[in-house]
């Protein structure tokens, strides 16, 4: 309560200063935004990213974690590369941040477009999201070994994959998925949201996808959708029972049935590049309360997600290891941009 | 009967005081969000999300989606007086309804679209209420190949109606169909049409398009006669409601068809956009007063804003059954219910009856609380023409930048919207057809998209469009209305002295 | 239409050169896409469907062959097609507005939509609606201040900015 006291006090005294126009040395300890925060969303509405972003932007206003609203604006077009390239271009208003997702990586190696993750300055990861390989209930297939199987005993193509997007994360599983398939290959079916690909699902559109368990946790509630196997070395931690039988526990591993591929996918903020250390100071801070919060366990419980949080140099590296192992995956599989 | 049940429980925790208050405020900042082209519904639900969270979850979601309803029934009151619609399924509302405003019979045309929007509306949630388990497993069984079919049949339900020009009308077209193809391929990742330019990774947006084809062209037009907007001098009279109400029952079939059409396009989900195309398309080639369409017939405001509605509520129900938004505005609803614990997808009916019985009652009392609101408030709209025309000429151009503006946050829209507006007076002026191009810009990207999505499904065998009864039956119907217009004259010749075809 | 000629100003451009300028125009736009389309590729890959470009490029095809038949069209003298479109009376009105519109828009790369659109409806109800400066001022700041309070503070949509507004905090 106290804290909460003082920084109305601050509150107060900032927009004091503002707005008696006085670039005022006495708010030097730190900085706050003074003017309302965007969220860019480098997806479309629906999605994964799409969810935690209004997610965060709820806690935010609940908990009253900033003084200055934040506002949260889908900027999907062109694989991401227009949120991607609009933090490009405000690189000096700090009142930016965006939420990424693996197109970080795939869009500017895929399309060429012209950005790189240096191109802003990363604040914090706040968890990585998983992959789970998802049949339709009604197919015979119990296990990813019984999968595979089946993709090895049919036709070249024979098999549809529906995902997001086109040479993105559900693509680069794809690819890897087919490394270990005797050289048959799947039909992959690009689409535009992570929900559209659940329901496709459903009405047996396509045999199988790579959501993300928060875009089929509802369908396999409902008994329609069956999780074979998780693409991560260890098994979720979450056994709380989602299902009337299961847990986010009881998925294999896919490296336990049979089929060696791991991917994980960044949930992270970033902010522009010309931002100060106060500023980034300021969010990584932010990111830490939402992070705090009872309704942020509960929405990592709900999405499986792998929760890992880290900001600084820590990060930093980790997004340039990641940086070289999406070139790596893409160059396999081919999906370089040949401009 | 259990529907029945369930809903009266709905009405009974929707019918409150409080409730009431709740929706009148929402409809009121959803009128305004829709009129002003510049604040989607996304924005205005977005930002009043978080003063919701200290509400129970029926009473936040009642007030966010009357501010859905509010920015439904306000995107028409722009496109008829200005010709600028404010949301892009008011497209089609601009084609009779902005003749009509020019006759002088602004009011007439508001007052129909209003309560064509309600009969839309009240259709579709009627439909929610009893049909909702079936309706969503239809929903399941569109897959690429179905939703080409559907972007095929509003195609051709549209096609060969506009008077003048066969070949104009082709050229407009394919400029739409150009237009929507730059930018970043969908399905192969492809950069079409860029030539290394940034602003054009995003493509031509609809709306900077339309706000210029049809706004600033509108304003450039009216320029050109004299400083003036016609039809401003009509008398106001206050009876405008019984008036219109009078000649609305004689349109029943239009109603009854656009329902059924915006039902169909808001659950499969082709949107609402699309389906006020169908809607009007289908009406001018069915409805007697076809050939006057255009012209400023009142049926041809009640076909695509009766359709759109039907679609718009009709949208939601996806939502909820199988979470997947059909709409921007659906979308940050989803956000909102995952922030207070309701996870929508199959089992929400059955977890959450209270929620879902709440939420369907508050649609019918948000629409009827709606009509009510926005038909009194029909001669004030109505008299915003009365305003003189040298205020409101650069107050829309002001507001059309705004609407540009926001769309990307680009300034470059807005130099885009004042090319747009150059070319849609030639178009004007020349008789190239505008809908045409507007439609191909709307479904271009999607029906590519799902054309080549289906391909890729059937390893590039066309036959996939008449692999089941649902798709071949869409096709073939879509084939039947492309080539309508070719039958009713072949039928005309047969006959031995048949009028000449419109089309000549 | 074309009876009052001399109470409507001197006749600048005919359907005839209008019609085939857009032809032209869209002649023009044809050529840009098929050039694209060429480098994309246009062809039925086997297992996927069509290429990226074989869409806009058969779009243009069509878009090109049409125009071509409208410039074919309007190419012959013709009493309707000789009918003045435009006049300078007409062209002058529009260029009222359209006009100060651009130099609105440029300016609002300086001083934020908000001042702009100020002085671009004040301007324009002075000099074109003869009202009296003090009412032009009360409208178009009254205008620019309801837009500002709504995009900006109600329904927090940031526009452009300038100066001014820099100066006040925002």
């Amino acid at each position: 309560m106290v804290r909460r006291g003082m920084s109305k006090i601050q509150g107060v005294a900032a927009a004091l200063a503002a707005s008696a126009c006085l670039a005022s040395p006495a708010l030097a300890q730190g900085w706050e935004p003074v003017k309302p925060v965007t969220l860019i969303i480098p997806a479309g509405t629906g999605g994964g990213a799409d969810q935690m972003a209004r997610f965060i932007q709820g806690v935010v206003q609940k908990h009253n974690l900033m003084k200055q609203p934040l506002i949260v604006i889908n900027k999907g077009g062109g694989a991401g590369a227009e949120g991607f390239l609009e933090m490009k271009a405000s690189a000096n208003d700090p009142h930016k941040i965006a939420i990424t997702l693996s197109n970080l990586f795939t869009t500017p190696l895929g399309t060429g477009s012209p950005f790189n993750w240096k191109d802003m300055k990363p604040v914090a990861m706040l968890a990585l999201d998983q992959f789970v390989l998802w049949v339709n209930s009604e197919t015979p297939y119990k296990t990813a070994k019984d999968y595979v199987e089946a993709v090895k005993a049919g036709t070249d193509r024979q098999f549809k994959m529906g995902g997001t997007g086109s040479k993105q994360e559900d693509q680069i599983v794809t690819a890897a998925v087919e490394l270990q398939t005797d050289g048959k290959k799947f039909t992959y079916v690009p689409y535009a949201g992570g929900g559209q690909v659940a329901v496709q699902l459903v009405g047996k559109h396509v045999d199988s996808t790579v959501n993300n368990p928060i875009e089929a946790v509802a369908q396999w509630r409902a008994g329609q959708l069956r999780p074979l196997c998780i693409f991560d070395a260890k098994r979720s931690t979450y056994t709380a029972k989602v299902t009337d039988k299961e847990a986010w526990g009881d998925i294999p591993t896919c490296k336990e049935s049979g089929l060696p591929v791991e991917y994980q996918m960044l949930r992270g903020i970033f902010t522009t590049k010309n931002a100060t250390p106060a500023q980034v100071a300021f969010y990584v801070d932010l990111m830490k309360k939402i992070v705090a919060t009872p309704e942020w366990h509960e929405f990592m419980e709900k999405g499986a997600f792998n929760q890992t949080f880290l900001s600084g140099a820590d990060y930093e590296k980790w997004v340039t290891e990641a940086q070289s192992l999406h070139a790596d995956l893409m160059k396999k599989a081919g999906f370089l941009a040949t401009q | 009967m259990d529907e029945l049940n369930a809903l009266m429980g709905g009405f009974a925790v929707a019918l409150s005081f409080y409730h009431i208050m709740l929706m009148v405020i929402g409809i009121t900042l959803g009128v305004i969000i829709g009129v002003l082209p510049g604040l989607g519904g996304a924005n205005g639900v977005a930002i009043l999300l978080p003063l919701t969270f200290t509400m129970a979850p029926t009473s936040a979601i009642i007030l966010l989606t009357s501010i859905y309803w509010g920015a439904l029934f306000g995107g028409a009151i722009t496109s008829i007086l200005f010709n600028i619609p404010g949301e892009p399924w008011s497209v089609a509302t601009t084609f009779d309804g902005h003749p009509m405003a020019q006759n002088g019979k602004a009011d007439e045309a508001l007052v129909g679209a209003f309560t064509s929007s309600f009969v839309g509306a009240i259709f579709a949630v009627a439909l929610i209420t009893f049909l909702a388990p079936v309706v969503a497993k239809f929903a399941l069984k569109f897959g690429p190949a179905e939703f080409f079919a559907v972007q095929f049949l509003t195609f051709a339900s549209f096609i060969g109606m506009g008077r003048g020009s066969a070949f104009k009308t082709v050229a407009s077209m394919c400029l739409g169909f150009a237009l929507a193809s730059v930018g970043l391929d969908n399905v192969t990742g492809t950069l079409r049409m860029t030539f290394g330019q940034d602003e054009l990774l995003n493509g031509f947006k609809f709306l900077v398009a339309v706000i210029g084809l049809f706004g600033i062209g509108e304003i450039l037009s009216s320029m050109e006669d004299g400083l003036k907007f016609n039809g401003a001098a009509a008398k106001l009279r206050m009876d405008a409601v019984i008036r219109t109400w009078k000649q609305l029952p004689r349109m029943w079939a239009t109603f009854l068809r656009s329902c059924i059409v915006g039902c169909w396009m808001g659950i499969t989900p082709g949107g609402a956009t699309p389906a006020s195309f169908m809607g009007y398309g289908i009406a001018k080639r069915l409805s007697k007063k076809g050939n006057n369409f255009g012209k400023g017939e009142l049926e041809g405001v009640v076909a695509p804003e009766t359709a759109a509605h039907a679609a718009g509520t009709a949208a939601l129900l996806p939502m909820l059954t199988l979470g997947i938004p059909g709409s921007p505005t659906a979308a940050v609803l989803l956000g909102g219910l995952l922030i207070w614990g309701l996870q929508p997808g199959p089992l929400l009916f059955v977890e959450q009856p209270d929620f879902v019985w709440g939420l369907i009652a508050s649609m019918y009392l948000g629409n009827v609380v709606g009509l009510v609101m926005v038909l009194t408030c029909v001669p004030f709209f109505a008299a915003i023409l009365r305003v003189p025309f040298s205020i409101i000429a650069p107050a829309i151009v002001f507001i059309c930048a705004v609407g540009a503006f926001t769309v990307n946050n680009a300034m470059f829209d807005v130099w885009l919207m004042l090319a747009f507006g150059v070319l849609g007076y030639l178009f004007n002026k020349l008789r190239y057809p505008l809908p045409p191009l507007v439609l191909a810009m709307v479904l271009g990207d999607q029906a590519e998209s799902s054309f080549r999505q289906a391909m890729l499904v059937s390893q590039g065998n066309v036959g996939v469009f008449w692999s089941n009864w649902l798709c071949g039956g869409i096709m073939t119907l879509g084939l039947v209305m492309a080539f309508w217009p070719a039958l009713t004259a072949l039928k005309a010749k047969l006959a031995g002295n048949g009028p000449v075809p419109r089309a000549a | 239409m074309s009876t009052n000629e001399e109470a409507e100003g001197r006749p600048l451009a005919s359907y005839r050169t209008l019609d085939i300028a857009v032809a032209i125009f869209f002649l023009v736009v044809c050529a840009i896409v098929v050039v694209d389309s060429l480098r994309i590729g246009i062809s039925w890959k086997a297992n996927e469907g069509p290429q990226p470009g074989l869409f806009p490029f058969y779009m243009a095809m069509a878009m090109g062959i049409a125009s071509l038949v409208n410039l074919y069209k309007a190419l012959p003298h013709s009493d309707e097609g000789a009918e003045t479109a435009v006049n300078s009376v007409g062209l002058g009105r529009m260029a009222a507005i359209f006009v100060p519109a651009v130099i609105f828009v440029l300016a609002t790369h300086f001083i934020g939509i908000y001042v702009s659109a100020t002085i671009y409806i004040g301007a324009f109800m002075v000099f074109f609606g003869k009202f009296p400066l003090w009412k032009a001022a009360t409208v178009s700041l009254g205008i620019a201040i309801v837009n500002f309070l709504m995009f900006e503070v109600w329904f927090l949509v940031p526009l452009p900015k300038g100066p001014l507004e820099a100066a006040l905090g925002y």
